[in-house]
């Protein structure tokens, strides 16, 4: 599992992201994203830090980063794979397609293989609706999904 | 003249590949020492034949899909930079039926130019509209918008030249230019595509709304689920940026306009433009009371034009070839063209712009071809997740906001799912609750509570416990949700649960009824 970095190592590298966002109307969100982006997610020592600088309180930085679906309060795996189970999938067999990756991968939706190598997430939709059912890998975008890919995507995963 | 290739780069076409096809034909051209220039090109919308790679000829552009890796070779064999033959020739991609059949205004360049070229974008017509409304007064430009009859293309269908009067006439010391992207629905694409494929047309429309009312600064909040839009985004500001087209002087007249492209993270309801709003703040995305509405005191309390991608991206049209012209497309109320997303179990899925007005039937039988199955089409769900499910038997409905309306469903941003006889209603109609469920900001209880009773209650018609009592209060609950939640999300999302019960009710009987009439 990756290491996670000492507090006082997570309050300077949040302060740097925080000072080249500030400037930015409403910059809470862009201050987030920079935030997962270092560190794979959102740690609880970088909280604080944002309360701080941006004059709210801790309550209410919890409670952005608790509303959106994107930030993680844990790191995840090596890989995310985030399969879409949306109505447009779902008529193409996206129920068929996440019960074969489960078994494939061990895992169920918002968990990681015990080996770290990935998360496993469902989404709703990724606008790839024209060739369903879809899935995204690292920000990679797959389409059409079929046994045979699935198995493409748990060997890449597993390298 | 060098060769020049077209290769998708919009993400349904990398979805299928076009990535490896790209990568194939430059090596082939190394290989081969063949100099060309590969154009990496939006979709023009035909997901059934993407990757579709396109060559510019002496005689036009021909096409050739869908391309996998291995044909590359045998491309460059029958001699395809010159337009040859060969099995996934496809010739003039202007004489393919898909395309042939449609009324291309807001997508006229999508797909066709280089997304990030400002020359390209030009040559095809670019800026007209931003140049002659920098002729006109912004009370003309607003009367143009409103003469055209455009209509908000996220859903709502609200007049989008009304929105903008209101925003002119409420005085601000700053007024901004917001546009909706968080395009959550599924079965939509359209503002994906366009993006990807057109952001100057998005950004033009943008620059025309703050001129027409005194907004300077815009922001177009893309969600995270489209990181290849966010960056196209990125990339055409800057172009138009360096430009003059936006910046302290837009296009050298007195116009101040810049903008900016931010990031949603994964909340659906951040689609309603209250929400939006306050996600853009930096707070929870939580829908809003209105009154005030966002024209009146919006983003950061200020006068604020919310519009979706499509209806800013139809701005330029309107204002190039005047709102007569667009006005002249449509039926009833709804005028103008509207991009139509033929998606799930269909044969032809992709992007199909058209005038208002085509029944439904013609959608899917002519156009999408029936389902990609083979089986017959059982439902088809208009307007993503919160819109109603609709039978065979009502496909004569008119593709126009009034008349779908009338037969309790809605347009919603135009996405149509088609689902073969194999769709279980009710399974459809306890997703559309638990979407609701995981996807409610919270606020009212209607939206925020209703929706997880209704699944429990439709679970417990799935058990076999008092069906039809139970039946009755999901019908009760679905009355309270569409009346009592503050917005869309708890309001609309009866429509995919009642129209799932009252066109499919043998759906909906007990578990014994069911297998038994199978």
């Amino acid at each position: 599992m990756t290491m996670q970095p000492a507090s006082t190592e997570i309050t300077s590298r949040t302060a740097a992201i925080i000072q080249e966002m500030k400037g930015l109307e409403g910059p809470l969100l862009p201050i987030l994203h920079g935030i997962q982006e270092e560190f794979g997610h959102v740690p609880k020592d970088a909280l604080p830090v944002i309360a701080e600088a941006l004059n709210i309180s801790r309550a209410e930085v919890h409670g952005v980063v608790s509303f959106y679906h994107d930030y993680r309060s844990h790191p995840a795996g090596r890989h995310v794979l985030k399969l879409c189970q949306a109505e447009s999938c779902q008529s193409m067999g996206s129920d068929a397609i996440a019960a074969k990756l489960k078994q494939l991968l061990g895992i169920g939706f918002h968990e990681t293989t015990r080996d770290g190598s990935v998360t496993l997430e469902p989404v709703y939709c990724l606008g790839l609706c024209a060739c369903s059912p879809a899935a995204m890998l690292d920000g990679e975008v797959i389409g059409r999904l079929n046994d045979e890919k699935l198995d493409e995507i748990v060997a890449e995963v597993r390298s | 003249m060098i060769p020049r290739i077209y290769i998708p780069g919009d993400s349904g076409a990398l979805a299928l590949g076009a990535e490896k096809v790209a990568k194939a034909i430059a090596g082939e051209l190394a290989e081969r020492g063949i100099e060309a220039k590969i154009v990496r090109n939006g979709s023009r919308g035909a997901y059934f034949l993407e990757p579709m790679v396109e060559v510019a000829t002496a005689n036009g552009r021909v096409a050739y899909g869908p391309v996998k890796p291995s044909d590359v070779k045998s491309l460059f064999d029958g001699g395809f930079l010159t337009g040859g033959h060969h099995k996934r020739w496809l010739g003039s991609p202007d004489k393919i039926p898909f395309f042939a059949k449609q009324t291309r205004l807001t997508f006229a360049r999508c797909g066709v130019t280089d997304p990030l070229s400002l020359e390209s974008y030009k040559k095809h017509g670019g800026l007209n509209g931003l140049t002659n409304a920098l002729a006109l007064t912004p009370a003309d430009i607003v009367a143009q918008v409103t003469e055209s009859g455009l209509r908000g293309r996220g859903g709502a269908g609200f007049p989008t030249g009304i929105k903008w009067k209101t925003v002119l006439d409420t005085a601000g010391d700053r007024k901004y230019i917001v546009c909706n992207a968080d395009e959550g629905d599924s079965g939509t694409f359209a503002d994906r595509m366009i993006m990807e494929g057109d952001p100057f047309v998005l950004i033009e429309g943008m620059t025309i709304a703050g001129i027409a009312t005194g907004a300077t600064k815009g922001f177009v909040y893309v969600r995270s689920e489209y990181p290849h839009a966010v960056a196209v985004m990125n990339k055409a500001v800057e172009v138009a940026r360096k430009a003059g087209v936006l910046g302290a002087s837009v296009l050298g007249s007195p116009y101040a306009f810049d903008m900016e492209i931010r990031v949603g993270a994964g909340a659906y309801v951040c689609g309603e433009e209250t929400a939006l709003l306050d996600s853009l703040e930096g707070k929870r995305g939580m829908v809003r009371a209105k009154p005030p509405l966002p024209a009146h005191k919006g983003l950061f309390g200020k006068p604020t034009v919310i519009n979706n991608v499509i209806s800013l991206a139809s701005v330029p049209v309107i204002m190039d070839k005047g709102a007569a012209f667009y006005k002249d497309f449509g039926m009833g109320r709804s005028r103008g063209t509207i991009p139509i997303q033929i998606a799930g179990n269909v044969k032809y899925a992709g992007l199909f712009e058209a005038a208002f007005g085509m029944t439904l039937g013609e959608i899917i039988d002519d156009i999408g071809g029936g389902t990609a199955t083979g089986r017959p089409v059982k439902a088809v769900q208009v307007g993503g997740p919160l819109g109603a499910y609709f039978p065979r038997a009502l496909f004569d409905t008119p593709f126009d906001y009034e008349a779908f309306a009338a037969k309790d469903g809605l347009i919603g941003h135009a996405g149509i799912v088609v689902f073969d006889d194999t769709a279980d209603m009710l399974k459809q109609a306890r997703f559309a609750m638990e979407f609701c469920a995981i996807e409610s900001c919270g606020k009212c209880t209607p939206c925020r509570i209703g929706s997880t009773r209704g699944v429990e209650t439709i679970d417990r018609i799935v058990a076999g416990i008092e069906p039809e009592k139970n039946l009755a209060l999901v019908t009760d609950l679905c009355n309270t949700m569409k009346f009592g939640s503050l917005c869309a999300l708890g309001g609309f999302t009866p429509y995919p649960v009642m129209s799932s019960i009252t066109h499919f009710p043998d759906d909906f009987k007990p578990a014994p009824v069911r297998v038994a009439a199978e």
